[in-house]
């Protein structure tokens, strides 16, 4: 403990330590609670803006084509995400609707362009306008995006309806899939310090 | 261990939950702003154990509605029928989709239970100053935060159905309010485990080293 080696607290008991140097892909943990306090993400910025980039363009077609059809009688009735929110709202679950709406529409929609707006100037070198403001607007919506419960509870729907008619899965059941991992991918390369870092250097 | 732990509020400084940064608020003050990224900042969580048990007892109070007003009622020429959380991994399991009556059964009914059951022991133990099983209880606290989004699973589930079977000549399928108290259920939750600070499982340490 005799390092200059900077102090951290941990998040989670708010105990203080030195940080130090990990090897490549190591986890750095609380010496008390075993909370992470961080770990290492060799080129952290680039993936996580490549993942983000990827999940956008997934995102923007899990939104706008069917999830699943059902076909009944020769007719063929299909669900896109934003038509099951439209169903819940007209059938008068107005806070349902809103809870589905928020937590797999606007909340992952917000982190993906949050990063965006965050990660690719700093790659460049500049920092944004409005960071610490937008930084913190990311931190408050993470918890709340959902995609991959969305992604299970499609699944068990599906299930569900399996015997009354015959279901036909749509583009947006496989977009939303890939979109599930590459919002997990983003979650994982993410590293607020590194961000931070970089910040410190361009100005 | 050697020595008594040392934390950041017992030497006076602040640990940004937004970025992470230490820092030293005006002497005298008990909060301040993240002079890196702006964040409201405080020793502990304010008010943490009120805030908690005050939204947990609203989702105590709303889990029993939500397992007892119908999930979804579905009508059709040969009548109407209801159905509840329960009777949703009743009808799997009978149908022989056992798995999937597992997993709705852990998502919806065991996830938000023990979950609860969770928070009011964290509770309790904080409120006694308990130095009871600490790394435990930390422990107990992720995997809260972890689990608790699963729950909305019969929420999306009640969504799809809904969407799919409207307008259709054998049966149209409504959402009923227990949907409704079953989101707030999980909304409440997830709020009250953010409003729970988990330093307070450690506090403890500090005032019996002195």
């Amino acid at each position: 403990m005799t390092t200059n080696a900077p102090l951290i607290a941990c998040h989670e008991c708010d105990l203080l330590q030195r940080e130090v140097v990990l090897p490549r892909g190591g986890i750095a943990r609380c010496g008390r609670c075993r909370g992470e306090l961080y770990r290492s993400h060799p080129h952290s910025l680039e993936l996580t803006l490549a993942f983000t980039a990827a999940a956008i363009v997934l995102f923007v077609i899990a939104n706008s084509f069917p999830i699943v059809g059902l076909k009944l009688q020769g007719q063929l009735i299909e669900t896109s995400l934003f038509h099951t929110v439209k169903t819940l709202y007209v059938e008068d679950m107005k806070p349902v609707a809103a809870l589905v709406f928020v937590t797999t529409m606007l909340m992952p929609a917000l982190e993906l362009l949050a990063m965006v707006w965050l990660l690719l100037p700093l790659r460049l070198g500049r920092v944004p306008p409005h960071f610490a403001p937008v930084f913190r607007m990311l931190q408050a919506v993470r918890p709340w995006g959902m995609v991959e419960v969305l992604m299970l509870g499609v699944l068990v729907s599906m299930v569900k309806l399996a015997h009354l008619a015959t279901l036909v899965p749509g583009v947006a059941l496989w977009s939303f899939g890939a979109l599930m991992l590459l919002m997990a991918a983003v979650a994982a390369t993410f590293d607020p310090r590194e961000l931070w870092a970089r910040v410190g250097v361009a100005r | 261990m050697t020595s008594a732990p040392v934390t950041a509020a017992s030497l006076g400084l602040l640990a940004c939950h937004a970025c992470g940064l230490l820092s030293r608020p005006a002497p005298g003050s008990h909060d301040a702003d993240c002079p890196r990224c702006g964040a409201h900042l405080h020793f502990r969580k304010p008010d943490s154990i009120a805030r908690t048990w005050a939204l947990l007892i609203t989702a105590i109070i709303l889990y029993i509605p939500a397992n007892l007003l119908p999930m979804m009622r579905t009508s059709s020429l040969f009548g109407s029928q209801s159905d509840t959380i329960m009777s949703g991994v009743v009808y799997f399991w009978t149908s022989g989709s056992w798995y999937l009556a597992l997993i709705i059964f852990f998502a919806s009914i065991m996830v938000p239970l023990l979950k609860m059951i969770a928070l009011v022991l964290l509770l309790v133990t904080a409120q006694l100053h308990s130095r009871w099983q600490q790394e435990q209880r930390a422990c107990l606290y992720r995997l809260v935060e972890f689990v608790g989004r699963w729950s909305m699973l019969d929420i999306y589930v009640v969504a799809v159905i809904v969407a799919l079977v409207q307008v259709q000549g054998l049966a149209t399928i409504q959402p009923g309010p227990g949907a409704a108290a079953f989101g707030a259920v999980v909304v409440l939750t997830m709020f009250a485990a953010m409003a729970f600070d988990p330093r307070l499982i450690w506090d403890p340490v500090e005032k019996v080293h002195g």
